[in-house]
């Protein structure tokens, strides 16, 4: 076996088990919400149109904004009971997926009880059986293979929508999918999707077992199906149950030079002797919040993400000045401690093909201005909604004839081949040079300054030894290096690994 | 085997399905170790009628006494495990055995003792072969059907026998048999059934006593041979017009040939 194969597959047994213990959670959830609910909906019409109605409803928010609205719900949750709720990881995912799975559980319940013979509740009626006796005797056996085959969907489906459960911070298989499509890494996605693909496969023939069992009243079927669901369930989550202490959480948002800095900081924190986890592909939104709270110990921002997100400041100020803020604003309302700047900047830049750029004579985002009105923007997916977007349309006359979102995998190609004609790309990324895009000067200054910085979670600020092993990053990290090494991840042929680019990266620092 | 079937009295029962009078103020009384048949039209009351008396149907008014107790002095299940409840749909559980169908009602009050010889017992009972008990349901004919249902309705020996068009699904020769042999039953147990149906032919011979209904009143209460020789007015008259022209009809047949 190869080497990227490896590396994938070395992967597997924790997320794997992680997957497994999310989906089964959320499932094991809904049916204990569904079962009592189709019930109650099975004798009375009016329960079951409002339940149906808001499964349904519930089942058209896509599965990737549902998981990203409880995470705000939680967080709101978590300050009214005065805090102790994680919006991060397990809990978001669990809600989210539990109501993904509502649907066809209900669903098939609903329709199983109500689908009862007459015949058979009337002799039960008449045979004076109470309501419970009648739905223990008559009803739950009855209905029975209808409700398992609904559940039957509805882990098909959950064990699929765990993927997604990744983007909140809750490890699954989606991990392996996420980073994969970022660094463009086949290997990792198809590695992830072959594991969560045989999951679904192999639960959904199990519980196919069992849901025949019980049709054709086959006890034996019933008990093989439950038998190797319970042996599958156990041999999958046995890494979990290996305990770990003092595990360091490393964050990681959802682009290359994330992950190569979450394992430039993993390896030193290695060498210092702390055992080390990542936690990549978190949106923007999740991860500031989710070191404050504590679910992770280190993670790279930007300065000018914390500014204008986390801080709600839309006025520009010198970089010294911003970063001091920073520190103090980060310290005094989370208690999370800027360990300094890494010395590179990541800032939005306004990119144009080369040719654009001399024909046109593009320079600045006033020249930009001049000729937005032909130009297709491409973004990535969260610019359009950023305040920094607000900042430049304030500064500069742009309206763009289109706009479309990439993820930044995408982005660069699309310019490259015309589909667009200006990105807003990010200054340390490697592409930018390797396509020979020209970046236009932002002669207003209206993007604030993204130094890289290092945020440690409060527990981590007076860690000296956590300390120690990383203050000799900070301020070593030039944007040449950096482009270099996000380069080497980003490009098409000879991929390096985020592994690789930071060991390269690490030897390229500046003393 | 013998059970003594208890008496029922009925006083001013009303039961209203919006404004329709299914049931309107029908005052009844039925002796002990009767045999009556209930007759009229479909939408005449008498299924309605029936099911009160096991509380299938809560009437709106009067009050139903079976004995000296009245029906709603227990809780209907309770009252239900003590009378038998055939129906033409049969309803047997079809994920259960011959055996655990029969034996249910014996499961649902808790006597474990002895289940396995009064399974038997019934079975032979209703004249079914034992090696039935362990078939499932769906592999018995229709007649086989309801003899198992007869069966079960009679597994915790109750006194009162409450049937809802008992054989009106099943074919002419089997419901024929059926017919003869419940009649007989009726009569080593010591039963009081009530047996609800449209078929006066079947009603005239079966029942000791007939009451045909219609618009949710009794209009006629007489045995077979008093509604036979007439004066029982006309909604009677009309029903027993039916087998009385079909007989004629066959004798005149016969003398032809």
């Amino acid at each position: 076996m190869t080497g990227p194969w490896k590396q994938a597959l070395a992967r597997v047994p924790e997320l794997l088990a992680a997957h497994v213990q999310i989906s089964v959670s959320a499932l094991a959830l809904a049916m204990l919400i569904c079962l009592p609910l189709a019930i109650w909906a099975a004798r009375s019409p009016k329960v079951a149109a409002v339940a149906l109605t808001v499964a349904s409803l519930i089942q058209t928010i896509p599965g990737l904004a549902l998981l990203a609205l409880f995470y705000p719900l939680l967080l709101g949750l978590s300050a009214l009971v005065g805090g102790g709720i994680s919006a991060f990881g397990f809990l978001p995912a669990l809600l989210a997926l539990t109501l993904y799975a509502l649907l066809p559980i209900l669903r098939n319940a609903v329709t199983g009880l109500s689908g009862v013979d007459p015949a058979a509740k009337e002799a039960a009626d008449g045979l004076g059986m109470t309501s419970a006796q009648k739905l223990y005797y008559v009803e739950a056996p009855l209905a029975a293979p209808t409700i398992m085959a609904g559940i039957r969907t509805a882990a098909v489906w959950t064990i699929g929508a765990a993927t997604l459960s990744t983007t909140v911070g809750q490890p699954s298989l989606g991990d392996l999918i996420f980073a994969g499509l970022q660094t463009q890494n086949w290997t990792l996605v198809l590695t992830g999707c072959l594991f969560s693909a045989a999951l679904a496969i192999s639960v959904d023939l199990l519980l196919g077992l069992i849901e025949r069992g019980i049709r054709e009243r086959r006890r034996i079927l019933v008990g093989a199906g439950m038998a190797l669901i319970a042996a599958g369930l156990l041999i999958a989550t046995l890494p979990l149950m290996i305990v770990r202490d003092n595990v360091v959480v490393i964050g990681a948002k959802n682009f290359s030079e994330q992950y190569i800095l979450a394992r430039l900081i993993g390896s030193r924190l290695e060498a210092a002797g702390y055992e080390v986890r990542y936690r990549d592909g978190l949106g923007s939104a999740v991860v500031f919040q989710a070191l404050a709270e504590g679910d992770m110990d280190v993670y790279v921002d930007y300065s000018g993400t914390i500014w204008t997100n986390q801080m709600q400041r839309t006025d520009v100020q010198p970089k010294a000045a911003m970063l001091d803020e920073i520190a103090q604003w980060t310290s005094a309302s989370h208690g999370v401690k800027m360990l300094g700047a890494l010395g590179f900047e990541n800032t939005y830049a306004f990119a144009v093909r080369p040719a654009d750029a001399r024909e046109k004579s593009l320079r600045t985002l006033d020249d930009l201005a001049r000729v937005s009105s032909d130009f297709n923007f491409g973004t990535d997916v969260e610019f359009l909604e950023r305040p920094e977007w607000r900042m430049v349309q304030a500064a500069y006359p742009i309206r763009f004839k289109d706009a479309r979102s990439f993820s930044p995998t995408f982005m660069y190609p699309a310019l490259a081949s015309g589909e667009v004609d200006v990105i807003s790309a990010f200054s340390s990324d490697g592409r930018i040079a390797a396509n020979n895009f020209v970046v236009l000067e932002d002669t207003k200054g209206a993007v604030p300054s993204y130094e890289a910085i290092v945020l440690l979670a409060p527990k981590r600020g007076n860690d000296d030894k956590f300390v120690a092993a990383l203050n000799s990053l900070i301020g070593a990290i030039t944007v040449e290096n950096m482009r270099e090494a996000n380069y080497t991840v980003d490009r098409d042929g000879d991929k390096k690994t985020p592994r690789q680019a930071a060991r390269w990266l690490n030897d390229k620092l500046k003393e | 085997m013998r059970v003594s079937g208890p008496s029922i009295r009925l006083h001013q029962v009303s039961r209203h399905y919006g404004t329709v009078r299914a049931v309107d103020s029908v005052s009844l009384e039925i002796a002990a170790g009767s045999l009556v048949a209930l007759v009229g039209l479909s939408g005449s009351g008498k299924s309605t009628l029936l099911k009160m008396i096991n509380r299938l149907v809560e009437p709106d008014s009067g009050t139903i006494r079976i004995g000296d107790d009245p029906v709603d002095s227990v809780a209907p299940h309770i009252l239900r495990r003590r009378i038998g409840y055939v129906f033409q749909n049969i309803g047997l559980f079809p994920h259960m055995t011959v055996a655990r169908n029969i034996a249910i009602g014996l499961e649902l009050a808790g006597e474990t003792d002895g289940r396995a010889d009064r399974i038997a017992e019934l079975l032979d009972l209703v004249e079914l072969p034992q090696d039935m008990a362990s078939r499932m349901p769906d592999q018995l004919s229709g007649g086989q059907q309801q003899r198992v249902g007869v069966a079960r309705a009679l597994a915790t020996r109750p006194g009162l026998m409450l049937m809802d068009e008992p054989f009106g699904a099943l074919d002419p020769v089997t419901r024929d048999s059926l017919t003869d042999q419940y009649k007989a039953l009726h009569e080593r147990l010591g039963l009081t059934s009530i047996i609800v149906t449209h078929d006066m032919a079947e009603a005239l011979y079966l029942a000791d006593r007939i009451l045909v209904m219609e618009d949710g009143q009794i209009k006629a209460d007489a045995t077979p041979a008093e509604l036979l020789s007439g004066n029982v007015g006309e909604e009677a008259e009309a029903l027993v017009a039916i087998p009385r022209a079909q007989a004629a009809h066959l004798i005149a047949l016969g003398k032809l040939s």
